[in-house]
């Protein structure tokens, strides 16, 4: 599960109205290598929870040099949007949980896949 | 339905899937191997992706953050990820992810039921595709389930899920005009406008069924493929909009009171030899209330 995915999910139980952000139980963390595509960073940037995604990368222990409050001129700062780029799209969570923030209700993650099925009654 | 493509032997795998629709009757291993090797399956399955992705009217080269509903082992995201786009699939069967994750696609994949809802925040994606896979929220697998309402809430969560504008393409086999019906009722209900387009509707062999959902905004609905010799009469385009039409014409009467329903109301009394006045231009026109 990479990160931009994480930073869309919520949890979508009936009745829980604070699903997001869930939080991360990671056990086994990879870091890969995916081409840079600095219109595609750009563009997602404004559609992101900049602040779920620094917590994120926190409980990763990826945060490394990310700004915790989104910089005004970023589209042209390459540096930056390589750095968004890599929390993104190349760290990625193999093992682990997420954890909804009002339940408790935990969705395990294996091989990469978030399991996000419901049980019976949610 | 994608059986469909699948060589004879093995029918009766296929059928029992298709009779009983549980959860637990989706592609399990065996079948999620055959349907992923299958050179003609996958070719079908990219020219279809390849459509829908045309459908989806995205702005020219530009990479777009989509969504694969029903993505399966990853055929129709491998076609995404080759136009340059990114993607999150969602599947049921883990089967099908495990083939996914074997071949390695570049879209991140979850493991969900569609008929629970989508569990993304607002507005998130550009667009969303779904090659032969709407069909299996038709199937009531359980007594609980009920599939109007699965319908209802995946329409509704997608609806969400996409950015103002975006469109959902769903490629579909309908198997009759009552799940057509109630496939699109639902869509409708939760807010999209579109319709179908039909590719190659005089060939039964080509012919292709796809849903087009516009979010947000009414758009032009795309004409459908046709091969050169076709009959012109043949439409292969059907278009609904969120209008809804209310009181017309309720159990095939007029509406009381209406000019028709007095028009006909002084045809009946004249058949019956009463005398009635004529028609004039102030013939049922309409009188302010203290009349």
């Amino acid at each position: 599960m990479k990160l931009l995915t994480h930073n869309m999910l919520t949890s979508h139980v009936k009745g829980v109205t604070k699903g997001y952000p869930l939080i991360i139980k990671a056990t086994e963390v990879k870091v890969n290598e995916l081409e840079f595509n600095a219109q595609f960073v750009s563009r997602m940037i404004p559609k992101l929870e900049w602040s779920a995604l620094i917590q994120a990368a926190e409980w990763l222990g990826q945060s490394q040099d990310l700004p915790s409050a989104l910089i005004p001129d970023y589209e042209n700062d390459e540096e930056f949007l390589r750095k968004v780029h890599r929390i993104l799209l190349e760290v990625e969570v193999i093992e682990g949980c997420l954890q909804c923030p009002e339940s408790g209700r935990e969705f395990p993650i294996s091989k990469g896949v978030p399991n996000m099925l419901l049980n019976e009654g949610e | 339905m994608c059986l469909k493509h699948i060589a004879c032997k093995n029918k009766i795998i296929v059928v029992t899937a298709l009779l009983s629709g549980s959860k637990f009757q989706f592609y399990n291993e065996q079948e999620a191997k055959k349907y992923s090797q299958n050179s003609r399956m996958i070719e079908i399955q990219t020219q279809m992706s390849e459509r829908a992705v045309e459908l989806l009217s995205l702005p020219e080269d530009q990479p777009c953050y989509l969504l694969d509903v029903g993505c399966g082992s990853g055929l129709s995201g491998d076609y995404l990820s080759e136009a340059g786009h990114y993607w999150v699939g969602v599947d049921i069967s883990t089967a099908m992810l495990d083939v996914a994750l074997q071949r390695d696609v570049e879209g991140d994949l979850l493991l969900g039921d569609m008929g629970e809802g989508l569990p993304f925040r607002p507005g998130m994606f550009d667009g969303c595709i779904s090659i032969s896979a709407l069909q299996w929220l038709c199937n009531a697998d359980k007594k609980t389930h009920s599939p109007p309402k699965r319908l209802y809430r995946f329409f509704s969560t997608l609806y969400s899920s996409l950015a103002r504008g975006a469109r959902a393409v769903f490629q579909i086999y309908p198997e009759n005009s009552e799940q057509l019906e109630l496939i699109t009722a639902q869509a409708m209900k939760a807010g999209f406008t579109g319709g179908m387009v039909v590719d190659y509707p005089n060939s039964s062999k080509a012919k292709k069924f796809f849903l087009c959902l516009f979010a947000g905004v009414s758009g032009v609905l795309p004409k459908g493929l046709c091969s050169e010799s076709t009959d012109r009469g043949v439409s292969n385009q059907a278009q609904f909009t969120a209008q809804r039409s209310r009181f017309k014409n309720m159990k095939g009467k007029s509406v009381k009171k209406s000019k028709d329903w007095i028009m006909e109301k002084k045809e009946r009394r004249r058949r019956q030899g009463k005398d009635v006045r004529a028609d004039t231009k102030y013939t049922a026109r309409h009188r302010k209330p203290r009349f």
